[in-house]
C-alpha cells in the first residue's frame, strides 16, 4: 500500500498543542477540564488519544476545531498551532471558513444524530460541498451574505463526480442513488461510512475522529477502522483519534498518548505502548483489559470530579507508587525510549539519560 | 369524524337535555301554553330522546342549524355570510403572530440572555396574561380616541369594493382601489394586533424553545464542526426544525384566535360571526349560540385535521 | 415536607417564579382583608350617583365607576369573586379530570379509548365556545360560570395523567406490584398519583391563569356575575360606554387581571422548570 506524503509548512509537525488549560463553569464552580495539555501530531500520522470518560479527550478535540461552547468554556491558557499558526489567535472568521471543515475536518461519535433528519443525505453533503469543496474559493462570504451564496453549476457536477467516486471507495452501494435517501434509511455502520467520506471530500490535512466506532456494533467497528486508516494513509492525512477503547486504538493507531482527568500521561508508538507502559495508570488501563484465563483487574478508587482536582499529577491519589512530590508537581515529560515519553516521577521503566 | 359526531352529541346534549326547559328557552320566557305546545311538537321534544338525537343528526346533515329568533334567518345563512370578515381577521392574525413571532424567536434563542432575549420573553410571559378584549380597549383608547391614528371600528371607511372573497382588503387590492385597500388595512390594524398577540406570544416561546433545543443536537454541532457558515446553520436547517413544532402549535394556535375572535370582534364591532355569537348571546338567540357553537367546533377540527396532514408532509420521518 | 421546602428553595432562585409567587400571594391578601384594606368598603356595593366617573383623588384612589361606586374597592372586593371562581373552577377540573385520567390510563382498551373520547370531544372546541354555550344555556350567574369553566377545562387534566399512567403502568416496579396481587387502587394511589404529581401542579398552576382569563371573557359578555357584583370582567365591560374620558375605569380591572394571570403563569413556569427534568437539562447547557 503506497503512503503519501504531504508537503507542509512548519516542518514535520502538523499540530501542536501546547500547555493547553481549559476550565467550564458550572453550577458547583470552575471545572478544570484541561490542566496544561501538550501533544503532537506528525505529518501523515494516525494518533490516538485515549482515556476514559471525562478524562477532556472530547473537549481537546473540540479545542483544536474551535467549537467549545462560548458562555461555558474559557481556554485560560496554551497555544495551538496548526501548520506552524496559532489556531487560538487567527481570527474566528478565518478559522470557521478555512480551516475548519477544509483543512481540518470530523468524524463524529454518533453517526445516528450527526445527521439532520429533514434533510436527504445528498442535499447534506452538496452543502458541504459548495462551501468546502478543493474547488471552492475560501474566505468569501460572510455574515448573513452565506444565505444567498450560490453554489456555481460548473462546480456541481464536477464535485458531485468526486463525491460518488468516494462513496464507492467507502463502499456504499449505488452511490448516485443512495444519496438520494433520509439518513434514517441507512444503517448505522453505512452512515459512519458518509461520515468518512464526507470528512476526506475537503481534502483536509488533519481528521480529528471523536470516538468514532463507539456507538456501533463491535463486528463493524474493525470494518470501519480499516477502512480509515487504508483511506488516510493513501492519501497522508493525519489523524487524531479519540477513543476509550484500547483496543480499537492497537487497531488503528501509530501513536497513542494517554489522558486522565485533564492531564496527558504518556505517549508511545503502538507496539512500544503495549508492550512497555511506562506509566502506573497505563500499566493499570492494559491490565483492566479482559483477558482469556485472567480476572478482570480493577483501577481502585475514582476519576477525580474536576472542580477540585488533585494537585500535581491528578492520578496520584489511585497510584500504588506515589509519593508526596506527585502531589506537588507535575512532574515533566521525559523520554524512556525512542518516541517514547512520560509524565511521572515513578516510571515503570527507566528514564534514558 | 368520530369526534366531530361526538360534538354534534354534546352540543345536544347542552342544548336538550341540560336545560330545565328548553322550550322555554327557545320559546321566549312570555310565550303562552298553547305556543309552548307548538313548539314542542315542531321540536319534537315529546319523542323519546334517542330519536330526537337522531333527528338532530338528520337535522344538521340537512345543514340546518335552526333559524336565528332574532334575524328570523336561517342561522346557517346568518353565519356563512358574516364568515369572510372573521376569516380575513383571522388570517391578518395569523400572519402577524408567524412572521413576527418566528423570526423574534430565533433571535432571542440566538441572543440567549442577553438583554434582547429578556425583552422579548417579558413581552411574550406579558402577551399571555393581557385579557385581549381589554387589550383591544386600551389599543382603542390609545391609538383611536387620543390620537387619533386608526378608525375605531368596522371594516372599511365608504362602501367596500366589489369583490369576490369577501376580504375586503384583498378585494380592494384585486380591484385596484387603492384608497379602499389602505382603509381597509387601517380598519384591520388595531383588531389584528390585538387578536394576534397572545398567538404572537405563543409562537415566540415555543420558537425559541425549539431553537435552543435544536442548537445543542448533534447535526448542528457537526456541521458548526465541519466550518458551514453560522447563519446557514441558523436560518436554513435550525429554522426547519423549529418550524416543524410551530406547524404543530397552529392547531393550537387557531383555537386562540378562534375564541379570540369572539370577544375582539365584539370590541371592535366588527361583523364576523364572533360579533354574532355575542349579540346572539346578548338576546337570548338560543338557536343562534347553539349553531356559532357547533360551527366553531367542526371548524377547528378541521384546521386540526388540516395540521395534523401538513405536518406528515414536512416531517418526512412520520412518512415511515 | 422536606420535598415541599427543598421546591421552595428551588423556586426562590428563580427572580421570575418568586415574582409570580409575591403576586398570587398579594392577592390572596387582597381577597381575604378586601373588607379591612378597601378605602370604601361599603361604597362597593351600594350605589352613589352623585359621585359617578370621578377621576382618581385622594379619596377615591382609582376614581368612580358610572354607579358613584369606588373602584379601588370593587377591585379588591373582585379578587375575592376571581380568585374564588379560578379555585373552585380548577379545583372541580383536577377532581374530574385526574381519576378519568387515571381510570383511562389504567384500564386501557376500550373504556380508556371512550373516555379519551370524550375528552377529546370537550377539547375540540376552543374553551371559551363551550363556555358560552353552556353559561348561556344556564343563565349568567357566577356559579354557572364555575360550572361550565370546570366542564371545559377538565380534559387538560385527564390527558396529561393519561399519558403519565400508560407509560407508568409498563414499568417494572408497577408491574411486581400487580404480580404480587397489590390492588389497584393502592397502586394508582400510592405509586402512580406521586409520579403525576409534577405535571399536575405546573397544569394546575397555569390553569388558573386561562381559567381567570376566560371567567373574565365570560363577564365581560355578560355571562358572569350581575351587576352590582364587582367581576372584572363585567367592570370592564360597563367601563366600555365611558371611554375615553373614564380611563380609570377600564384601566384599573385590567390591570388587576393582568398581574393575577402574570403571576400564575410565571410560578407555573418556574414550578415546570424545577419539576420537569427534561426542561431542566436543557437549561443549564
Amino acid at each position: 500500500m503506497s503512503e503519501a506524503v504531504r508537503e507542509l509548512p512548519g516542518g514535520e509537525t502538523l499540530l501542536a498543542v501546547q500547555d493547553l488549560r481549559v476550565s467550564f463553569a458550572t453550577e458547583q464552580g470552575q471545572a478544570r477540564v484541561l490542566d496544561g495539555v501538550n501533544f503532537d501530531i506528525g505529518r501523515g500520522e494516525v494518533v490516538g488519544l485515549v482515556g476514559e470518560s471525562g478524562c477532556g479527550k472530547t473537549t481537546l478535540a473540540r479545542a483544536i476545531l474551535g467549537v467549545l461552547p462560548a458562555n461555558a468554556a474559557s481556554i485560560d491558557a496554551g497555544s495551538i498551532l496548526f501548520r506552524g499558526e496559532p489556531l487560538l489567535t487567527l481570527p474566528v472568521e478565518y478559522v470557521a471558513d478555512t480551516i475548519r471543515g477544509r483543512r481540518i475536518t470530523f468524524i463524529p461519535q454518533d453517526p445516528f444524530a450527526s445527521f439532520n433528519p429533514l434533510f436527504r443525505v445528498a442535499s447534506q453533503i452538496d452543502e458541504l460541498m459548495k462551501w468546502k469543496s478543493p474547488r471552492a474559493e475560501a474566505g468569501r462570504r460572510h455574515g448573513l451574505w452565506s444565505l444567498f451564496a450560490r453554489y456555481p453549476r460548473a462546480r456541481r457536477a464536477a464535485d458531485r463526480a468526486s463525491v460518488v467516486d468516494l462513496l464507492r471507495k467507502v463502499q456504499i452501494p449505488q452511490p448516485e442513488s443512495a444519496i438520494a435517501k433520509l439518513p434514517h434509511e441507512f444503517s448505522g455502520g453505512q452512515r459512519q461510512r458518509l461520515m468518512i467520506a464526507m470528512s476526506l471530500l475537503p481534502d483536509p490535512d488533519l481528521i480529528i475522529a471523536d470516538e468514532p466506532t463507539t456507538a456501533l456494533d463491535v463486528t463493524i467497528q474493525a470494518q470501519i477502522l480499516k477502512l480509515l486508516r487504508a483511506l488516510v494513509k493513501e492519501r497522508g492525512i493525519s489523524v487524531l483519534f479519540t477513543t476509550h477503547d484500547m483496543g480499537t486504538a492497537h487497531e488503528i493507531c501509530d501513536r497513542i498518548t494517554v489522558m486522565y482527568a485533564g492531564q496527558e500521561m504518556e505517549t508511545a508508538p503502538t507496539a512500544e505502548f503495549f508492550a512497555r507502559p511506562a506509566h502506573p495508570y497505563t500499566a493499570k488501563l492494559l491490565e483492566s483489559l479482559p483477558r482469556p484465563g485472567h480476572e478482570i483487574q480493577e483501577i481502585g478508587g475514582e476519576i477525580p470530579a474536576l472542580i477540585d482536582a488533585p494537585g500535581g499529577c491528578r492520578f496520584h491519589p489511585r497510584c500504588d507508587r506515589a509519593s508526596e512530590v506527585c502531589a506537588r508537581e507535575r512532574p515533566p515529560a521525559r523520554a524512556v525510549g525512542h518516541a517514547h515519553t512520560v509524565r511521572c516521577h515513578h516510571p515503570l521503566v527507566a528514564l534514558e539519560s | 369524524m368520530p369526534t366531530v359526531a361526538g360534538l354534534i352529541a354534546l352540543v345536544f346534549v347542552i342544548s336538550h337535555l341540560i336545560p330545565a326547559d328548553p322550550v322555554a328557552l327557545i320559546a321566549g320566557d312570555t310565550a303562552s301554553e298553547e305556543h309552548k305546545a307548538a313548539i314542542r311538537a315542531l321540536y319534537g321534544f315529546d319523542k323519546p330522546v334517542h330519536v330526537q338525537l337522531g333527528n338532530y343528526y338528520l337535522q344538521l346533515l340537512r345543514g340546518d342549524l335552526g333559524k336565528s329568533l332574532f334575524t328570523s334567518r336561517p342561522v346557517a345563512e346568518d353565519l356563512f355570510a358574516r364568515l369572510p370578515a372573521t376569516i380575513e381577521l383571522t388570517l391578518a392574525a395569523m400572519l402577524l403572530a408567524v412572521l413576527v413571532g418566528i423570526p423574534f424567536g430565533v433571535l432571542s434563542a440566538l441572543r440567549r440572555n442577553s438583554a434582547f432575549d429578556h425583552a422579548v420573553r417579558l413581552v411574550s410571559v406579558s402577551g399571555l396574561a393581557i385579557a385581549s378584549f381589554w387589550l383591544g380597549l386600551m389599543l382603542q383608547w390609545l391609538f383611536a380616541m387620543q390620537l387619533g391614528w386608526t378608525p375605531l371600528r368596522g371594516r372599511i371607511e365608504g362602501f367596500p369594493p366589489p369583490g369576490a372573497t369577501g376580504l375586503l382588503s384583498v378585494d380592494a387590492l384585486l380591484a385596484g382601489d387603492l384608497a379602499a385597500f389602505g382603509s381597509a388595512l387601517w380598519h384591520l390594524a388595531l383588531p389584528t394586533v390585538t387578536l394576534g398577540f397572545p398567538a404572537l406570544a405563543t409562537v415566540v416561546r415555543f420558537t425559541r424553545a425549539g431553537v435552543l433545543e435544536t442548537m445543542q443536537s448533534a447535526a448542528v454541532q457537526y456541521q458548526r464542526s465541519m466550518g458551514i457558515p453560522a447563519s446557514v446553520i441558523v436560518w436554513k436547517y435550525i429554522l426547519r426544525g423549529a418550524l416543524t413544532s410551530t406547524v404543530t402549535q397552529i392547531g393550537l394556535l387557531f383555537g386562540i384566535l378562534l375564541g379570540g375572535a369572539i370577544v375582539i370582534e365584539t370590541v371592535f364591532d366588527w361583523p364576523g360571526i364572533g360579533n354574532y355569537a355575542f349579540n346572539a348571546i346578548l338576546q337570548s338567540d338560543y338557536n343562534a349560540v347553539m349553531g356559532f357553537t357547533l360551527y366553531a367546533g367542526v371548524v377547528f377540527i378541521g384546521v386540526n385535521l388540516l395540521v395534523d396532514l401538513v405536518h406528515a408532509v414536512i416531517d418526512p420521518r412520520e412518512a415511515r | 415536607m422536606k420535598a415541599f421546602i427543598d421546591l421552595l428553595r428551588k423556586l426562590a432562585r428563580d427572580r421570575s417564579a418568586l415574582l409570580g409567587l409575591v403576586i398570587i400571594l398579594a392577592l390572596i391578601v387582597a381577597a381575604i382583608f378586601a373588607p379591612v384594606l378597601a378605602t370604601h368598603p361599603d361604597a362597593a356595593w351600594e350605589m352613589n350617583p352623585v359621585n359617578r366617573l370621578l377621576a382618581p383623588d385622594a379619596t377615591y384612589w382609582l376614581g368612580t365607576d358610572r354607579m358613584g361606586a369606588d373602584v379601588f374597592s370593587r377591585v379588591l372586593f373582585g379578587a375575592r369573586i376571581t380568585l374564588v371562581i379560578a379555585i373552585i373552577a380548577v379545583g372541580a377540573s383536577l377532581l374530574i379530570g385526574v381519576p378519568i385520567g387515571l381510570l383511562a390510563g389504567w384500564y386501557g382498551n376500550w373504556p380508556g379509548d371512550v373516555l379519551m373520547r370524550t375528552s377529546d370531544i370537550f377539547l375540540a372546541v376552543p374553551q371559551i365556545v363551550l363556555a358560552i354555550a353552556i353559561a348561556q344555556t344556564l343563565g349568567p350567574s357566577i356559579e354557572n360560570v364555575i360550572l361550565a369553566l370546570s366542564l371545559t377545562y377538565w380534559p387538560w387534566f385527564t390527558r396529561l395523567v393519561y399519558a403519565e399512567t400508560r407509560a407508568l403502568k409498563n414499568e417494572v416496579f408497577i408491574e411486581s406490584s400487580i404480580a404480587l396481587g397489590v390492588p389497584p387502587w393502592r397502586i394508582i394511589v400510592l405509586h402512580v398519583l406521586p409520579n403525576v404529581a409534577s405535571p399536575i401542579i405546573v397544569r394546575t398552576s397555569i390553569g388558573m391563569g386561562f381559567t381567570i382569563l376566560t371567567a373574565a371573557a365570560l363577564g365581560f359578555l355578560g355571562l358572569g356575575a350581575q351587576p352590582p357584583t364587582p367581576e372584572w370582567g363585567r367592570m370592564i365591560s360597563e367601563s366600555r360606554e365611558f371611554l375615553p374620558e373614564a380611563w380609570w375605569y377600564v384601566l384599573s380591572p385590567g390591570i388587576a387581571i393582568f398581574l393575577v394571570v402574570l403571576g400564575f403563569n410565571l410560578l407555573g413556569d418556574g414550578l415546570r422548570d424545577i419539576l420537569d427534568p427534561r426542561i431542566r437539562r436543557a437549561k443549564n447547557v
